[in-house]
């Protein structure tokens, strides 16, 4: 059961921000909405929390229809992108705040603020007052807080879009796992891919205020649903029409796609390659060169090249497909909007 | 929608009291100078407009509101930049002195400058007795700490890296200040200026004590004529221009508010440098100008037939020379107290529910005018002629239901809606400036509403309360327009025994007036001292 929104409108004037959305949220795993801002994400994970009140649509929990039922006793817990903790309280006051508010025993709230600070990589924190934690510490903390009496759903908004990038990557890593270690069911909104796949189990995607698309990680980021959605999963480009079934006939005799994402991988120079292309333009970066291409039959594209052969622009090269790295978007029939 | 229900019944509280002890008794008096005999009679108010009489105070009124309001403004800005831009030791005294004529007793500044320019005082010698300069004195006097502490809130919340930014890119350091820095100060400066000229255009008591009979502004002539002359219809019409022009600048000063970015950051404040020079003299003149007349207060109130006396104080146990009081001073101090405590109490109730309705942010565009309707409304009682509200009073709740003559809560009830918006002022920016997120962080953790007020909202505003609280007391420990209305004689507050004394013939009732006035210029220095520790900066500022 857990969470299931059906045709959700939220208006604000004359625009939807939330434009009839259905979508589930199964219990026990990370669901992240992917959208860029002005999506209608956050809005979404608003109206789950109790925080805004839809035009239009149901909300249940379990069946239980949730618009009667206030924020505070929906037994979530909403973590922000800025943490939002309490300044005038210390860490341990923060992170034992949803335990206190529940009358748990001093003995037991302390003990699991402990806990908290423990899973969390922060243990002794809890005499700090927020205002001497960094960006990286303050979220550890917001995230204890959020654990700290189990919701049944945790919603969490951008919660590392704050953090510079090495700290994300690795508090990424860190929320996976802990949310993994609780058996937490969660909601996760963002506009970063890369955060979105490094969390989620699960993948929403959202543009304009609908859902463009939703299913498994795997499902999702190997069948993008067009276009749009493919670039915005972070493929290089997309190809289609002539060029769609020329490079199609090349590598995948047998499928039937008429439209194609590859990722900036999937074209690489090799001397034996079946396709000629001109080089536009070629930046270093540590791991390889990446290229902008114009491929004969194909049109441009973006590709890579090892960064032990150099290339100039204007040259003539050979390159191959590395048939993996692409994704064939799916054909338009199957492109509406999931009804459950 | 209950949250929406919540709101409304929550508004009803203020707006009912708001109702009953403003609008209706401000209505009851127009009423009775429009319909003087039942029916409307529009051509004796116009007819009003047309004397000549009527000409000649409406333009003293403007023009000295106007000077003054300049005056104000050009003094109070570099001392705003000294007493909140720079740091040293000593600030928070200044900045104390600096706010604390705005609580202090119209009629005791009243006092201070007409001891200070009368023969044998200290500007004796310039013979401004019966001319304007005084009353223009006073005005200053009363409203530099309002620009200083309205300017100063907003410039101590200034971000200095656009300043910064500005001087990188090759601005000199006055280029930087008429580029970057005026524009952002230009809301608060335009919004204490309308406010401060709506101060002066309502100014009574310092009129009422240094105008004498040559000058009368709009304030004064109202209560000259309700009181002397018994003109109710000539009353209204300049209640109703008053009100009118009020509500224009209340909307506008509304306006430039809107404009003002709130406290976003505490810049840090440096220390004075050689350059701060001229500006650091120009702080220290005003502060001299402001201490002068409270000096020489005190140092008249010490003097006794060419000698130093504590004589003064002692008479202040009696009832004045002839007779001039019905009760001694020292009842009309305790009664003082009494009524401030109830008064500022009931300010804080309503107040508190004001600002924290006016400090939610609603999304739709109807509620958003909703919420500014509510704002601008409880801000009217600043401007109303707290002489058309205290004799509103006296003719509207005189009869059942509603019959409070004799009730001794007329008079708190009176000061509370005078201090009301000023509570509102102090409270609503820091229930503001609290990021909705925190209420919603802590509600989505399982904090009901309530809890919410308690854990998030409390935390951050009791200093603000505790400041509102003082404020209300000191304002209502020195309110003299309405309360010289509703005070019965049996039961006068401080400010109108001092009234009272200066209006008797007699060196010793005047001697007795000045000890009184220093004694309540030291109860509200000393509430308002206690208030500025609480460093809330939203005092005071508009």
């Amino acid at each position: 059961m857990g969470l299931e929104i059906r045709d959700l409108t939220v208006r604000f004037g004359e625009t939807a921000a939330v434009d009839d959305v259905s979508l589930d949220v199964p219990t026990g795993a990370v669901t992240a909405v992917l959208g860029p801002s002005g999506s209608g994400k956050s809005t979404l994970l608003r109206v789950v929390a109790g925080l805004e009140t839809p035009s239009a649509g149901r909300v249940s929990y379990d069946g239980e229809d949730l618009a009667p039922v206030p924020t505070h006793r929906r037994g979530f817990a909403l973590m922000f992108q800025d943490g939002q903790l309490f300044g005038h309280a210390d860490v341990g006051r923060n992170v034992g705040y949803p335990l206190r508010l529940r009358h748990r025993p001093a003995g037991e709230v302390r003990a699991r603020v402990d806990e908290l600070l423990d899973l969390v990589g922060l243990a002794g924190y809890a005499e700090r007052m927020p205002a001497t934690l960094s960006g990286g510490e303050r979220q550890r903390v917001a995230l204890a807080r959020a654990l700290a009496v189990e919701p049944r759903l945790l919603l969490l908004d951008e919660p590392l879009s704050a953090l510079d990038r090495g700290l994300r990557e690795r508090l990424a890593g860190d929320l996976h796992d802990i949310l993994r270690a609780a058996g937490t069911t969660a909601l996760l909104v963002t506009h970063d891919h890369e955060e979105a796949f490094a969390i989620a189990d699960r993948m929403v995607v959202m543009r304009d205020g609908a859902v463009v698309q939703d299913g498994s990680l795997d499902e999702v980021w190997s069948r993008p649903a067009d276009a749009w959605a493919a670039r915005f999963l972070g493929y290089a480009s997309v190809v289609s029409g002539e060029a769609a079934l020329r490079l199609r006939e090349r590598v995948d005799p047998g499928a039937d796609w008429t439209e194609v994402a590859l990722r900036r991988s999937a074209i690489r120079v090799s001397e034996d390659g079946p396709f000629a292309a001109t080089v536009l333009a070629a930046r270093m970066t540590p791991e390889q060169l990446r290229l902008d291409l114009d491929v004969d039959g194909l049109g441009p594209l973006a590709g890579v090249a090892e960064t032990n052969r150099s290339v100039s622009v204007g040259e003539r090269v050979h390159v191959s497909v590395v048939t993996d790295r692409l994704a064939p978007l799916r054909p338009a029939d199957g492109r509406s909007r999931r009804t459950p | 929608m209950p949250r929406r229900t919540g709101a409304v019944v929550l508004a009803a509280i203020p707006l009912a009291v708001l109702v009953v002890f403003f609008l209706y008794p401000v209505a009851g008096m127009l009423d009775r100078g429009l319909r003087p005999d039942g029916h409307l009679d529009l051509g004796g108010v116009l007819d009003v407009l047309t004397r000549p009489r009527v000409h000649r105070v409406l333009w003293f009124t403007v023009w000295s509101a106007g000077l003054a309001t300049a005056l104000a403004v050009l003094l109070g800005v570099p001392v705003a930049f000294v007493l909140h831009r720079l740091r040293f030791r000593g600030q928070g005294l200044l900045r104390a002195v600096v706010v604390l004529p705005f609580v202090l007793p119209t009629v005791v500044v009243g006092v201070a400058f007409r001891q200070l320019i009368a023969q044998g005082g200290l500007l004796g010698g310039l013979d401004l007795d019966g001319t304007p300069v005084a009353i223009l004195g006073a005005l200053v006097f009363f409203n530099v700490g309002v620009v200083v502490r309205t300017v100063g809130a907003l410039w101590e919340g200034l971000d200095h890296r656009a300043e910064e930014a500005a001087a990188a890119l090759g601005a000199t350091p006055r280029q930087v200040f008429t580029t970057v820095t005026l524009p952002a100060l230009l809301p608060g400066i335009v919004s204490a200026a309308s406010v401060v000229f709506l101060f002066c255009s309502t100014a009574f008591g310092v009129v009422l004590t240094l105008g004498g009979l040559r000058y009368a502004n709009v304030e004064t002539e109202i209560y000259l004529l309700t009181t002397q002359e018994l003109d109710l219809t000539s009353a209204a019409a300049l209640s109703i221009l008053q009100l009118l022009v009020i509500t224009v600048l209340l909307a506008g000063s509304h306006r430039a508010r809107r404009g003002a970015v709130p406290h976003a950051h505490t810049a840090a404040a440096r220390r004075p440098r050689r350059g701060d020079a001229g500006l650091v003299l120009l702080t220290a003149a005003v502060v001299g100008f402001l201490l002068t007349p409270m000096v020489s207060l005190v140092v008249a109130s010490l003097r006794d037939q060419g000698g130093w006396s504590l004589q003064h104080y002692r008479d202040l146990q009696g009832d004045g020379e002839g007779n001039a009081l019905l009760v001694t001073a020292t009842t009309g101090l305790t009664h003082s107290l009494l009524v401030a405590v109830q008064a500022a109490s009931f300010a804080l109730l309503l107040g508190v529910l004001v600002a924290f309705l006016v400090s939610r942010r609603p999304r739709s565009p109807g509620a958003e005018r909703l919420r500014a309707l509510f704002d601008g409304v409880f801000m009217l009682p600043l401007g109303v002629s707290a002489v058309t509200l205290g004799f509103g009073f006296l003719i509207t709740l005189d009869r059942p239901p509603l019959d409070l003559r004799t009730s001794p809560l007329l008079v708190p009830i009176a000061q509370a809606m005078v201090a009301l918006p000023l509570v509102v002022r102090t409270v609503a920016p820091v229930l503001s400036s609290i990021d909705p997120r925190q209420r919603e962080a802590a509600a989505s953790l399982g904090a009901g509403p309530l809890r919410v007020l308690r854990d998030v909202d409390l935390p951050l505003a009791w200093r603000s309360l505790l400041a509102a609280t003082g404020f209300a007391f000191a304002v209502s420990l020195g309110e003299f327009g309405a309360t010289s209305f509703l005070a019965r004689d049996d039961h006068p507050t401080l400010p109108v025994v001092i009234f009272r004394l200066i209006s008797h013939p007699g060196e010793a009732n005047f001697g007795m007036a000045t000890a009184a006035s220093v004694v309540l210029a030291v109860a509200t220095t000393s509430v308002m001292l206690l208030v500025e520790r609480l460093r809330v900066s939203s005092v005071g500022a508009f």
